[in-house]
């Protein structure tokens, strides 16, 4: 069976590899000792999360009254840092399952650690909602299970509910995702090693062998779960956007809210995995894994899904004005002039204006700008989510009950600590699991690595002339 | 304990070399134990005579079964068990019923599929299986003989076909 692979398109490996230089190359780094970098990241990020689950502490302990929410200002930082953290969630399971779905191949050298970029980013999450309830030891009553007192079961016909299944659902269904895409490639790490470590890797790659039948079952699972996993992420934040479109309050009671949160989500998301995946493949020396052209790729998600945000800014203010209701026409004129101009300014000028640089081409496959604006979009983002929930509190109903509200430390360093968690768990990650799908990207090399380019476009040009398919493709 | 089972088999340097082999084996009429590879090699299913998994059948089935159990659930809850009010809907509200409806699909779905596969393929948490060489899982393309019984005349013909399809080695081993 002939790859057809347009021969416009660019090569996804360079540097000639082979199939055991992928090995070598993707491998080596978990079999060396951690270099100053990384030791110095680990120090900081343990260091960070140590205060955060400082602050933790201190919330539970004292309580809620530690953090500036007040009466009026029910939701600020914690769901702010909820809501960013499940965002920054979507871009792994965005990558590995629809881009499977659509095969575009390029997914293949940034999709382990986008889902592994997933899987922390919505531990993160999930902790601000557990703290946010106040008396953390009873939140077991969030699951529907026979309880003593009716039974009385929970609400399921409310969105923070959905939240639950939907953000459990999601955790669990990612990280299956993930670990099946590493067994076979722990077998490869278990039979390069020896001693101890042997054992460890014997054990986290299930006894694989690389069986045909195994092969076979193992594509079919990875294609049927992506095919759930796709609907599922766009459900998630979907959820996550009914907390505050089912509600009753200006600003928020909008139907745009379910498309509009998800486009914000894959654009927050494809932002922090440029973040990471800039760094990682710097320190691992994947450069020839995650190319240029990698970047660019994502850079062109991060435009197409920006504009679509900004679309949405734009249609809320214009249905705000066309509404003819004075609440919502309040509420927009507040969250733009009103005491909170600054985070919509922040929000309008990282979000919407500064992706557009990326319709230029050169800008697009710039590392540098790339790195920057990856940055800019997660700070946007941040402000988007605490533009709609803080601004609009800020100013209900009453004039009397409003208000403003700053965080205080306990709240910025809870926040701190969700980095340094994230940042744990991902260092950690890229010291014992192989940062790029080893297996998946030796299964596109014949038709994208660059060796083969000229062979591929050649094929391709005698096909079109002759109109005949290539059944054998020679090998080198 | 199963019994040692004494297997003769090839390595292959390249996928299509892989291919070009099974296809001559097919042709020689020769009983392939087990291929195995780096990675998933496409078209070698059709020549080894593997029929399509059918682990989607059995998604579909657990993420019916996810679909049921939500939805009656929650119907079961707010109709029989103990009807509240919310907003002045029915106890009966379908449509707020479907997110979690969803949820629990997928979820019944996923899970269900991935404990079937590591199930039906023998593999698990603590699960060693013999491997005939360690660089099958890093590059080469390995052919694998079963051959308890095997006459020496059967052997050498075994032989000749991994030297005439281009395996960079063979060795045998009992597992």
């Amino acid at each position: 069976m002939s790859a057809v692979v347009s021969p416009i398109r660019e090569p996804l490996i360079t540097g000639s590899k082979t199939y055991h230089q992928i090995t070598e190359d993707i491998v080596s780094p978990t079999e060396r000792v951690p270099n100053a970098s990384w030791v110095a990241g680990f120090i900081l990020s343990i260091a960070t999360l140590s205060f955060g689950l400082f602050c933790i502490g201190y919330t539970i302990w004292v309580g809620i009254g530690t953090w500036d929410l007040n009466r009026t200002i029910g939701w600020g930082w914690d769901i702010t840092n909820f809501v960013w953290w499940i965002g920054i969630g979507h871009a792994g399971t965005l990558i590995s399952a629809i881009l499977l779905l659509f095969r575009q191949k390029w997914r293949t050298g940034v999709n382990r650690a986008a889902e592994a970029m997933t899987i922390f980013a919505v531990m993160c999450a999930g902790l601000f909602p557990l703290i946010h309830m106040g008396r953390i030891w009873l939140a077991f009553f969030i699951f529907p299970y026979p309880n003593t007192r009716g039974p009385l079961w929970v609400n399921f016909n409310s969105p923070l509910l959905w939240d639950v299944f939907a953000i459990s659902t999601y955790f669990t269904v990612s990280l299956l995702f993930w670990y099946t895409g590493l067994v076979p490639d722990f077998a490869t790490v278990r039979d390069r090693a020896k001693g101890l470590r042997k054992n460890i890797y014997n054990f986290l790659s299930f006894g694989w062998t690389g069986k045909a039948k195994h092969w076979q079952r193992w594509e079919s699972l990875s294609l049927i779960l992506a095919g759930l996993a796709t609907p599922l992420v766009l459900s998630v934040h979907t959820i996550v956007s009914f907390d505050f479109a089912t509600s009753v309050i200006p600003g928020w009671h909008t139907t745009i809210f379910p498309p509009y949160f998800v486009a914000g989500a894959i654009f927050s998301g494809f932002a922090m995995v440029l973040t990471l995946m800039i760094i990682t493949r710097k320190i691992l020396k994947l450069e020839d894994y995650i190319t240029v052209n990698h970047i660019e790729s994502m850079n062109k998600v991060i435009l197409l899904t920006g504009t679509i945000v900004g679309t949405a800014y734009l249609t809320e203010l214009f249905i705000a004005w066309y509404s003819g209701y004075i609440y919502e026409q309040f509420a927009f004129y507040n969250r733009a002039l009103g005491v909170y101009w600054w985070s919509y300014f922040g929000m309008m000028a990282c979000n919407v204006l500064s992706p557009q640089i990326f319709w230029i081409k050169k800008y697009r496959r710039s590392i540098f700008i790339t790195f920057f604006m990856s940055i800019f979009v997660n700070i946007g983002m941040w402000f988007e989510r605490f533009v709609i929930i803080a601004t609009t509190l800020a100013r209900d109903y009453l004039p009397s009950s409003w208000s403003y509200y700053v965080p205080t430390w306990v709240e910025i360093g809870i926040y701190l600590g969700t980095f340094g968690l994230f940042m744990t768990l991902y260092l950690i990650f890229v010291r014992v699991a192989p940062v790029v799908a080893i297996a998946e990207v030796k299964s596109i090399l014949k038709t994208s690595g660059d060796q083969y380019a000229q062979e591929n476009a050649r094929s391709n040009y005698d096909k079109m002339l002759n109109e005949k398919p290539h059944h054998e493709e020679h090998a080198h | 304990m199963k019994e040692a089972k004494e297997v003769l088999y090839g390595l292959y340097d390249d996928e299509t070399v892989l291919l070009d082999a099974v296809r001559q084996a097919n042709a020689d009429h020769l009983d392939i134990e087990e291929v195995y590879s780096p990675f998933p090699v496409h078209g070698l299913d059709p020549l080894l005579g593997l029929s399509e998994s059918r682990l989607h059948i059995a998604g579909f089935v657990y993420g019916a079964l996810g679909t049921l159990t939500a939805f009656l659930f929650m119907t079961w809850v707010f109709t029989r068990d103990w009807p509240i009010i919310f907003g002045g809907k029915p106890y009966f509200s379908a449509p707020a019923f479907i997110p979690i409806t969803f949820e629990l699909t997928v979820l019944f779905a996923s899970i269900g599929m991935v404990v079937s596969f590591y199930t039906v393929c023998g593999l698990g948490p603590g699960v060693t299986n013999p491997t005939l060489d360690d660089r099958i899982t890093d590059d080469k393309f390995c052919i694998a003989f079963e051959t308890n019984g095997y006459s020496n005349e059967e052997i050498s013909k075994l032989q000749s076909f991994f030297s005439k399809t281009g395996a960079s080695e063979v060795s045998s081993k009992v597992i």
